[in-house]
This record gives C-alpha cells, sequence and structure tokens, in this order.
C-alpha cells in the first residue's frame, strides 16, 4: 500500500491510498475525484489526461505510440502529460504527485 | 418524413443492436438512431480492433466482428437505421404515441422508446476555447459539408488523424492550407501522411507544430489564431480553423427529456429496465440500477427483460407465449431458417 498525491482542477490536492495492481486512473476514479476515463481504461479516449510532476516522469513505464495517439486527441498537453489508465501503479512510484489536466 | 414504428431505439451499439433481435422475436418492428455514421457504437468508433474476452461462448472476439455478427443476427426483423443523427426532442401526443425528431428533422413515432445510448452520442471534441462559440458555423468548423466555401481562403485544420490528414490533402488544391499538429508523427492512414509530408516539401501546404491558445476576431470571422508550441506563443493568420480532435461523448438532448438522471445515467428497475417515464426504457451502460456492472452481457440481459415488456405496451390484448428459438416454428420461420 502507498500513496499518491492528485492536485484537482480547483489546484486542491488530495491523498489518496493506492494499491499495487491498479492504474493511477483508476486509483484516482474510485477515490471520487473528477476524471472522466470515458472508454474505462482501454486507452480509446484521452480522458483521463494527467500531468505527472517532473522528477516523477522518468520513473514511469514509457509513453507508447497508442498513448501517444491517444494524447493527439487531447488539449493542453505538455511534456509532463500521460493517460493515467496507462501507469500502472508500484512501491517504486509511492508518493508520486499529480495534476488532473483541465476538461 | 415521418415514419411509424413499434419501437425506436436510440443508439445502434452492440447493446441495441441485440435489442433489435429480442424485440423481432416478439414481432415487434424497430427504427434505430445513431448520430455516428455507422453502426456499432463505441465498439467500432473506439476500438474495433481491441478484442473482448467476456461475451458468453466467445473466447475473444474483436469488437467489429462482434459489431457485424449482431448485425447479421438482427438482420431477419429488419431494422431501419436512420444514421448521422441524433435524438432530438421527444413529446407524447393524444394517440398515445411517442414523437421523436431528429436532427435531420425526421419524426418517428413509437409506442415505445429504448435508449441504447451507452456513454451517450458521439459529438466532436471542441477545443477549450472560451470564444470559439462565437465563432462555429462561422469560420470555425467541426466538419466540413460545402468545401467550395473554403475556395481560395486561408484554412487551418488541427489535429493528427485522418480527417485532418484526408482534409488538408484534398483542400491544398482549392485553398491556403495549414496543418497544425502537437507533433510530426501522425496517427492517420501511413499513405495520408506520405501525401501530406509530400505536399509540404513541395510548399503545397504548410505543417506548423502547435497547440491552439485562443482565437482573435470579431463578428463570428476569425482574424488569427494563436497557437502554443514550447511555451512560447505564436499566432497565424486564417480565414478559417477545422479542429479534428476526434470524438467524445455527452448525454446530449435525453437530458431534458425528464427522466430521473443520476450522474449523467438513467435510473430503471430491474425487472423490466423502464425509467422514471412508462414505456421509456434504458439499456445497456447508459443505465444504473443497484449492482449494475457495465458490460455488454449486461446489456443483452436487459434488452431481453426489456422487449418482454414492450410486447405488452405494443400489443395490451395479447398474451405473449415464450418460446424457445431452439424448438419453436414460428420463431424458426421469422429467423428464417
Amino acid at each position: 500500500m502507498g500513496k499518491i498525491f492528485v492536485k484537482d482542477r480547483g489546484g486542491v490536492v488530495h491523498e489518496l491510498k493506492a494499491n499495487e495492481g491498479l492504474t493511477i486512473m483508476e486509483i484516482i476514479r474510485d477515490a471520487g475525484l473528477d476524471i472522466e476515463a470515458a472508454c474505462g481504461g482501454c486507452c480509446a479516449c484521452a480522458t483521463c489526461h494527467v500531468y505527472v510532476e517532473d522528477k516523477w516522469l522518468e520513473k514511469l513505464n514509457d509513453i507508447n505510440e497508442d498513448e501517444e495517439s491517444m494524447l493527439d486527441q487531447a488539449f493542453n498537453v505538455k511534456k509532463e502529460s500521460r493517460l493515467g489508465c496507462q501507469i500502472d501503479f508500484n512501491n517504486g512510484l509511492d508518493g508520486i504527485k499529480l495534476t488532473l489536466a483541465p476538461e | 418524413m415521418q415514419h411509424k414504428t413499434d419501437v425506436i431505439i436510440i443508439g445502434a451499439g452492440p447493446v441495441g443492436l441485440f435489442a433489435v433481435f429480442q424485440l423481432g422475436l416478439l414481432n415487434l418492428q424497430c427504427h434505430m438512431i445513431d448520430n455516428l455514421d455507422k453502426i456499432g457504437g463505441q465498439c467500432s468508433e473506439l476500438y474495433p480492433e481491441k478484442p473482448i474476452y467476456d461475451i458468453p461462448s466467445r473466447p475473444t472476439v474483436s469488437a467489429q466482428e462482434l459489431v457485424d455478427q449482431l448485425f447479421e443476427q438482427a438482420k431477419p426483423f429488419n431494422p431501419t437505421f436512420h444514421l448521422n443523427q441524433q435524438a432530438e426532442k421527444l413529446e407524447k401526443k393524444d394517440d398515445n404515441f411517442w414523437y421523436l425528431t431528429t436532427s435531420n428533422n425526421e419524426t418517428i413515432c413509437a409506442k415505445c422508446i429504448v435508449i441504447a445510448a451507452g456513454a451517450g452520442s458521439f459529438v466532436p471534441r471542441k477545443p477549450p476555447v472560451e470564444n470559439i462559440k462565437d465563432f462555429e458555423n462561422n469560420s470555425v468548423f467541426y466538419a466540413i459539408r460545402d468545401k467550395k466555401k473554403l475556395a481560395n481562403k486561408k484554412v487551418l485544420i488541427a489535429g493528427g488523424g485522418d480527417s485532418a490528414l484526408d482534409w488538408t490533402n484534398e483542400l491544398n488544391s482549392i485553398c491556403d492550407v495549414t496543418l497544425m499538429h502537437r507533433r510530426k508523427e501522425f496517427r492517420a492512414a501511413p499513405e495520408s501522411v506520405s501525401k501530406m509530408l509530400e505536399l509540404e516539401k513541395d510548399g503545397k501546404i504548410k505543417f506548423i507544430i502547435g497547440q491552439i491558445n485562443s482565437i482573435k476576431g470579431s463578428s463570428g470571422k476569425i482574424s488569427e489564431i494563436e497557437y502554443k508550441n514550447d511555451n512560447k506563443i505564436f499566432s497565424i493568420k486564417t480565414d478559417y480553423f477545422i479542429p479534428f480532435y476526434g470524438l467524445k461523448m455527452e448525454l446530449g438532448p435525453i437530458a431534458k427529456w425528464g427522466l430521473n438522471i443520476n450522474e449523467n445515467r438513467i435510473e430503471v428497475d430491474t425487472e423490466k429496465f423502464e425509467t422514471s417515464v412508462p414505456s421509456i426504457f434504458a439499456i445497456g451502460d447508459i443505465n444504473v440500477y443497484p449492482g449494475k456492472l457495465k458490460l455488454i452481457l449486461s446489456g443483452f440481459h436487459e434488452a431481453a427483460l426489456m422487449a418482454q415488456k414492450c410486447f405488452t405496451y405494443c400489443y395490451p390484448d395479447k398474451k405473449n407465449v415464450f418460446r424457445y428459438t431452439t424448438s419453436s416454428k414460428e420463431l424458426h420461420k421469422k429467423l428464417g431458417v
């Protein structure tokens, strides 16, 4: 069990409990924060778009072409942009800081 | 144009298609409405190639194959499709029929309405620029219906998918096209990408890396578009802006039909999957009830029970005799087997 920190669109930071085996999107969604995740996590939309704090970026699995393609449909894409459904939480990510991208 | 039928199904995804079959077995005719230009809903639009592993009896099936076979299964019942249009207005008249009007101004009347609309209807994803509404249908378009209008104008197309690339390639001969995308890789078909790159090399189109930041102009007419690249702001003069950022799903006009709605999903009972308004049903991902699982197979079950209740609305004086497709000669006849 670990935790993640998620800044919502109002600027409030939430500390969420995180278990290995869940994706970042699932952790955020199940905590009731406002993340649409329309396709349910099969990398077929871009509605779980998050910004990952710089120093955590390199700890993540690499972004693949499927995820890049979906980010093409998102707005305000930055170098810190990822889709929450494509990041599996593991203990190496304990304490990761994320921000929900604007809708 | 006005049509008359037994049941109108809103949404031609897997659950809507199976509803045609279940209703057909009970002699109920269907018309289907969908805002996409094809049947299949999310399966066909979002993930046609992806495998599904939890359809009973199908260890693996691609989403498109599932849709194709559901269509095949529903074929004997000959549903009428109204594609490329959204269900807009619904009213009940004195004759006790529902009158549903679509965005194409077609009216269909029926005894029952079945909402099988998944996560809502697919609509263009609009850039989050505050004043974009002021320019829509004037100098901002999400689809190109009349390309003559663009002749000899400056046109800025945004996006990296098939629509963006195909239109860039197509329009370059009649207007001054610039394509904007956040990177120089594209998810469009490789042939379209190479054609676009060739046109760029020959100076026939321009390509810029960037993301929309703001729109400037007045009275619906754009003067310039500001875009961001690497946190720097640039601007480009254009007459038209055509963003192709794919589609998103939203509940749309259904939200205003007076049904009980809970977090964008329609409340139903678990016996008939009827909404808070009698003779309007909701099945598949769009409905919500205690214990609901958003699975295609749940939608199939809901379709079968919904059909039983629809029968009583359409044939109030007839008795519905429950029969199996395996043994009933009458059902065999309907299925053409």
